[in-house]
């Protein structure tokens, strides 16, 4: 089963691990990532504030849980993503995966969090302490770890 | 139909949604985005960059995608999230 939210407020990591490790006794292991905001050693963040696309995100992210199913012998696929003001520290991403073995937990997991960062219509606008502000921008790097998958059916 | 704009590029034109007729002779999205920078500087500032991804009724797609007057269009800079 695929579980995805997209909201405002925080999440509770162990209520969510709770949801993905019982009802199924099939089950034999969880992975869970977890993301938060990190903040700026050299222009300390007030705040970053996450955008989206309502509609287009959901979709997306429920694309991409999809062919994670596809691709691994998954159970269950829970994803959160928060949109708002965010102040560092604060959890903004939580992916879990559910399978009766942990290859399929971790490469799902890690394959949901590589494709969302380059497909999910999410836009970060960092607010500095010290009143400037800007638009974070995409990195070649989480490109090509999307790529990656591609290569690698 | 209905354009929609996000991130950096709904904040350098000044707007989140534009509610237009296809213009005559455009069929595809990059077509589109060409000639949305005819409209002025800021336009063609915030569009030519060479870095803008398109999405029709919500799924994202390439430049030579067609589209028609009752499609949902949106224009954004490269996604940031996770």
């Amino acid at each position: 089963m695929i579980s995805i939210s997209v909201q405002e407020q925080d999440f509770d990591t162990g209520e969510e691990y709770r949801q993905l490790q019982s009802g199924n006794t099939n089950i034999g292991g969880v992975a869970i990532f977890t993301g938060q905001v990190r903040d700026l050693a050299d222009n300390p963040l007030k705040f970053m504030r996450l955008e989206h696309y309502p509609g287009m995100t959901e979709k997306s992210l429920q694309q991409t849980a999809e062919q994670a199913e596809e691709r691994w012998p998954v159970i269950d696929i829970r994803i959160i993503h928060r949109i708002g003001d965010l102040v560092p520290g604060e959890q903004i991403v939580f992916v879990g995966v559910s399978s009766a073995h942990r290859d399929a937990a971790f490469a799902a997991c890690e394959f949901i969090m590589d494709i969302l960062k380059t497909s999910a219509p999410f836009w970060k606008k960092e607010q500095h302490v010290n009143g400037s502000s800007g638009w974070v921008d995409a990195k070649s790097t989480d490109q090509q770890r999307a790529e990656r998958w591609q290569d690698n059916k | 139909m209905k354009v929609l704009f996000f991130g950096s590029l709904r904040e350098q034109l000044g707007t989140s949604e534009l509610n237009t007729a296809l213009p005559d002779g455009i069929d595809t999205i990059g077509q589109l985005l060409a000639s949305l920078q005819a409209q002025g500087d800021e336009w063609k500032l915030a569009l030519g960059t060479g870095n803008v991804l398109f999405a029709v009724n919500q799924d994202m797609v390439d430049a030579d995608t067609t589209i028609s007057d009752s499609d949902e269009v949106a224009l954004f800079p490269p996604v940031t999230g996770g």
